[in-house]
């Protein structure tokens, strides 16, 4: 049986195709038809580098509260310390252990220890700073994470898919912000007015703040940032026009630990 | 004696030992006793049949579509095959802008066969229709025995319902 010239190359160059492409070669070659297709909802807010002003000369604890407040609401952030019922009450100490946070306030020793900056006006270091993940750009809780379940996105947003975690808690450990809370117990019984528009989290995974991702890609901006009244201002860092640039130019502003080199994308304005 | 060689030597009739169970009675009524135990889930179920799952269309949001639009947002075979597969390229896409196999490109928006687009969200897509999770979700899982874990995080209420309410 003999095979002439043409019909040696023909498969000897079909069988080469297979080989350094596999099916996507042919695919290539004839595209098949796209049935359906998720797109970006047209309004969503984009950045380069997403990044927070915390303006500490304007924001007040009434203000810093109602910001954590939008914040644990529209998340579903559960409040161990002020249950929704009596029967649900935990032991003040558990209770402060299992505390979820995703931002909150604390004193300038703990929001700065080391001293950050040496010889800082008195005012400062009574002040009360609000605190959130920093979304840091070099951040060593996806360093650690063993599933990718926390990863940094283009835009610099720390993300976390909940469905990879696997509670090891690693990223706790190597986070120097303290910004992640773990699910010690089913958070929702803990959940004073469930919000529709979010999922909950399980037993066992851990949790921080997500720059509002879900909302950024709804063109909305952060819920803390909504309710500050311009306390938090929130942008571009790539974008020179940006308020956020705007607000670094303008003003001297500090981070948190920055000797640590994990380059935190929150500014503080003292 | 009627002895046997092989390459090791000559060796003598192996013993004679009877062949017979001991205990025969006992032994036999045991193991009938133990295949009736183990299979009473078998004669329990004989002759029944279980009925397949008829997932209910019957909600709120579904009777209110004109009969133009009562319709999935892919065909229904389709999603019966696959609607885990697209579930799960939703959440590729949302949380870790992935592109991926069923679905292509990015961000939130599922854009339908024939064009018309939806919000990629179990909660408030999927559920906004089929709200009946008890009779759509549940009757077909439990009848696979397959147990999705969605339900740990996910709400059953989507947003517009919720608002409706």
């Amino acid at each position: 049986m003999g095979m002439d010239r043409r019909e040696f190359i023909r498969i000897a160059g079909l069988s080469t195709l297979l080989g350094l492409g596999g099916k996507g070669a042919f695919e290539l070659l004839a595209p098949g038809r796209v049935d359906a297709e998720i797109i970006p909802e047209k309004n969503a807010l984009q950045a380069k580098r997403w990044a927070m002003v915390v303006n500490q000369k304007k924001l007040d604890d009434a203000t810093a509260a109602k910001c954590i407040a939008a914040c644990h609401q529209v998340h579903n952030v559960p409040d161990y310390v002020n249950p929704p019922n009596e029967k649900l009450k935990l032991d003040p100490e558990v209770a402060h252990r299992y505390q979820i946070k995703w931002i909150w306030t604390d004193h300038f020793h703990n929001v700065f220890p080391g001293g950050v900056q040496a010889n800082l006006p008195e005012e400062v270091e009574h002040m009360n700073f609000l605190t959130l993940c920093n979304h840091c750009n070099n951040p060593p809780c996806v360093r650690v994470c063993p599933t990718k379940a926390t990863f940094q996105r283009e835009d610099g947003i720390v993300m976390m898919d909940m469905h990879r975690c696997i509670g090891c808690r690693f990223c706790m450990a190597g986070c120097p912000f303290g910004a992640r809370s773990f699910n010690w117990r089913d958070p929702r019984p803990y959940i004073k007015n469930l919000y529709p528009g979010y999922p909950t989290r399980e037993i066992g995974v851990v949790e921080k703040c997500l720059f509002c991702a879900e909302r950024l890609a709804q063109g909305m901006m952060p819920a803390c940032v909504e309710v500050s009244n311009g306390a938090l201002i929130f942008g571009d860092l790539y974008d020179e026009k940006s308020q956020v640039r705007e607000y670094l130019r303008k003003f001297f502003t500090i981070r948190r630990k920055p000797y640590l080199g994990t380059n935190p994308q929150v500014y503080y304005i003292v | 004696m009627a002895d046997y060689k092989n390459e090791f030597g000559v060796f003598g009739d192996r013993p004679k030992v009877e062949k017979k169970l001991f205990d025969r009675n006992k032994v036999i009524a045991g193991l009938v006793i133990f295949i009736v135990l183990i299979t009473i889930p078998l004669w329990k179920n004989l002759g029944k049949t279980v009925a397949a799952p008829t997932p209910s269309l019957d909600t709120p949001v579904i009777n209110k579509l004109v009969a133009k639009d009562k319709k999935c947002i892919m065909p229904t075979e389709w999603m019966r095959a696959n609607h885990m597969q697209m579930l799960i390229d939703w959440r590729e896409n949302v949380v870790r802008d992935e592109e991926r196999k069923v679905t292509t490109s990015r961000g939130r928006e599922f854009v339908a066969p024939d064009g018309k687009k939806y919000l990629a969200s179990l909660t408030n897509t999927c559920m906004e229709c089929h709200s009946n999770k008890a009779q759509f979700c549940d009757q077909c899982h439990n009848y696979a025995s397959v147990v999705p874990n969605c339900w740990g995080c996910h709400q059953e209420t989507g947003k517009k319902l919720a608002e409706a309410k």
